[in-house]
């Protein structure tokens, strides 16, 4: 892949697990900070100006969606990628819609964050399993309710036929490669599902998606 | 027997004549060309006795030709099913050495049998002859041997037979073995048109005659079948229920060995491998004590997550837990919807922890992904690994895991698994269950 480094900057609150992620990235990434709380991710990401923060989804000053809303108000160019051992799926859509670029579990494999790196620093989304999941919850448990929903934007309040084929798929654990080679369409089309249905999750309005998490939160 | 050799003949003249015309065979042996050994009812391509299909072999003629002819003659006179069962009778079949009449010889009650139905036939027909009823009439011997012969046929005939046998009456007899159910329509109507028949001559071929003899004759008829088929109907009924109890059985015995095998012998597979802690093996050897009593005394089965979890991500969380817990492999657990537990989610559950299970101790990977999504009439769920893989079709029919414990299990609730397995890139088992009526209201949270 491109020989140009992207630089990281890691935000968690266990010193263990940053310096965990720092081996693991090894010098295939530029580490060129790291902070351990909302206000000092916030400080220290103004300060450094990073292509990729990796971010814990919880913080003990608050959760990982203060950071992004913060920091995409003045350094727009920063591009965040949620990473977390096992969260509630609200927290995960919480950070997903006020911007982040993607989510991982802390299971993934070095080789694969680096990769989940790169594509958050080009521009691409990146969905593990689990946050495809939690979307395809969240869009097929919360159904449209027009009563409730007055500004109603059917465009971006639903999911296509074939965007949910391949949030399937990846929740089923397929790369975009065999994504692509399963739907007979080209990886790049692929990624341009993905990419619209971040852009749907972080731009819609819609009422069901809040009352999903408040469900969620009940159980 | 005698007429036998018409039929031959002229089948055989044909066959000359087609034979003739491509290659001129001088090669002829007595009356009939020897190209085909002795003549033998098949086995290969039988529709019935396989008469037809032995003499396609033996002649050259296509089966199609010789089975027409056999119907045809049959329809006009009765004729060719006379044949057909006589040499159904005297014909050795293929790859054995009695005939079906040398055993019959010593069924003395299937000769009385058979006489009976002779009699009884023939006895039906003079009725119908006195009453004017047109096309019985002197042509009528054919369908009475017919039935003698086939009375003797069916007790006599070789298990394999029986079967064939079995398979062809199946639709008149309504109820089948298969478990499928009975071919109503057929029987309904087969009873309308007799019926139909019965109506039309009572009410235009006697209409003007007013004495008692059509309908005396019709309930002889009737007395008649009833008597003699009476008793084998309740014979028949009872073979039926006595094989319907033994499937029932084989099927208990399947379900028991399959959750054996999923507790039991998955335990004792476990602690084999963790000999050398003992602190393991005593947890282990608890919980599998613990399940066997829950099984043998309240009726719950092992490996089922009956009264664990009430709904279907409930389920796929406790096997995410187990599956971490026994054999220290990431199960990477996602749901999507949810709905409650009912009999056919709970075997999809159990297919789908088998098909975990099966993942964490063979595919070598670190790590298995365990979707499983409700969707408004199906629920399916689906495990994929990355690991070593294998090939589908190699897998012996004996290894339990997969064949019984996933695809029967499935297939017992009317559901469905497919496994997609590349060596050296993992496997993917793809488990799907109809959801029935009762089950369709999702279960939300208030």
């Amino acid at each position: 892949m491109s020989e140009r480094r992207p630089s990281v900057f890691i935000v968690d609150d266990h010193g263990l697990f940053r310096s965990g992620v720092r081996s693991e990235l090894g010098d295939q990434v530029e580490v060129v900070g790291e902070a351990d709380d909302v206000q000092p991710a916030i400080t220290g990401i103004a300060r450094c100006e990073p292509e990729v923060v990796l971010l814990d989804v919880h913080l003990p000053g608050g959760g990982g969606h203060d950071v992004v809303s913060a920091i995409t108000k003045s350094h727009p160019r920063v591009r965040f990628l949620a990473l977390s051992a096992s969260d509630a799926p609200e927290d995960v859509i919480a950070v997903i819609r006020s911007g982040a670029r993607g989510y991982v579990t802390k299971t993934i494999s070095g080789a694969e964050l680096v990769d989940a790196i790169r594509r958050v620093a080009a521009g691409d989304a990146v969905f593990s399993p689990r946050l495809a999941g939690f979307v395809l919850d969240a869009y097929a448990s919360a159904q449209p309710d027009q009563r409730v929903q007055p500004a109603f934007d059917p465009e971006l309040d639903q999911l296509t036929p074939r965007e949910r084929d391949v949030l399937r798929l990846i929740a089923r654990g397929y790369t975009y490669k065999e994504i692509a080679r399963e739907l007979f369409i080209s990886a790049k089309t692929v990624e341009s599902h993905v990419s619209s249905v971040l852009r749907k999750l972080q731009l819609s309005t819609r009422h069901q998606l809040t009352r999903w998490a408040a469900e969620r939160r009940l159980n | 027997m005698d007429d036998r050799p018409d039929l031959a003949e002229s089948s055989q003249q044909s066959s000359q004549q087609s034979s003739q015309q491509s290659s001129p065979q001088p090669r002829r042996a007595g009356l009939w060309p020897r190209d085909g050994g002795p003549l033998r009812r098949q086995r290969e391509g039988r529709l019935a006795g396989g008469v037809a299909a032995g003499l396609s072999v033996r002649t050259g003629m296509g089966v199609s030709a010789i089975r027409a002819a056999f119907v045809i003659t049959s329809l006009i006179s009765g004729f060719g099913a006379a044949v057909y069962v006589l040499a159904w009778l005297f014909l050795p079949a293929e790859g054995e050495s009695s005939t079906i009449a040398s055993r019959a010889q010593g069924d003395k009650r299937g000769i009385g049998l058979a006489a009976a139905a002779a009699s009884l036939l023939a006895l039906v027909l003079l009725i119908g002859a006195l009453l004017h009823i047109g096309w019985i009439g002197s042509l009528s011997w054919p369908p009475v041997v017919a039935a003698a012969g086939l009375v003797l046929v069916w007790r006599n005939a070789s298990p394999d037979e029986q079967a064939v046998l079995r398979r062809l009456s199946e639709p008149l007899l309504g109820d089948t073995a298969a478990g499928q159910p009975p071919r109503r329509g057929l029987r309904i109507t087969v009873a309308a048109m007799l019926l139909v028949a019965g109506l039309v001559i009572l009410l235009y071929q006697h209409l003007n005659r007013l004495d008692l003899w059509p309908i005396t004759g019709v309930a002889l008829m009737l007395a008649a079948i009833v008597v003699l088929l009476g008793p084998w109907w309740l014979r028949i009924a009872r073979d039926l229920m006595a094989e319907r109890q033994a499937r029932v059985r084989a099927e208990e015995r399947a379900e028991m060995a399959s959750r054996v095998h999923d507790s039991v012998l998955q335990t004792l597979a476990l602690i084999q491998r963790r000999a050398d802690d003992p602190q393991q093996v005593i947890s282990l050897a608890r919980a599998s004590e613990r399940e066997l009593r829950s099984w043998l005394f309240d009726g719950r089965a092992p490996g089922s997550l009956d009264g664990l979890a009430t709904t279907l991500s409930g389920g796929v969380r406790l096997i995410q837990q187990e599956v971490e817990a026994q054999h220290g492999i990431v199960v990477e657990a996602i749901s999507v919807g949810d709905c409650d537990l009912d009999p056919d989610l709970s075997a999809l559950l159990a297919a789908a922890r088998e098909a975990t299970v099966n993942a964490a101790k063979w595919s070598g990977a670190s790590s298995v992904a365990l979707f499983a999504e409700v969707e408004p009439d199906a629920v399916s769920v689906f495990v994929r690994d990355r690991g070593r893989g294998f090939d589908p079709d190699a897998v012996p029919q004996d290894r339990k895991g997969l064949a019984e414990s996933v695809h029967a299990r499935m297939a017992r609730r009317g559901g469905s698994a497919t496994v997609r397995s590349t060596p050296g890139q993992g496997t993917e088992v793809a488990l799907t269950m109809p959801r029935t009526a009762g089950q369709r209201e999702p279960s939300t949270a208030p």
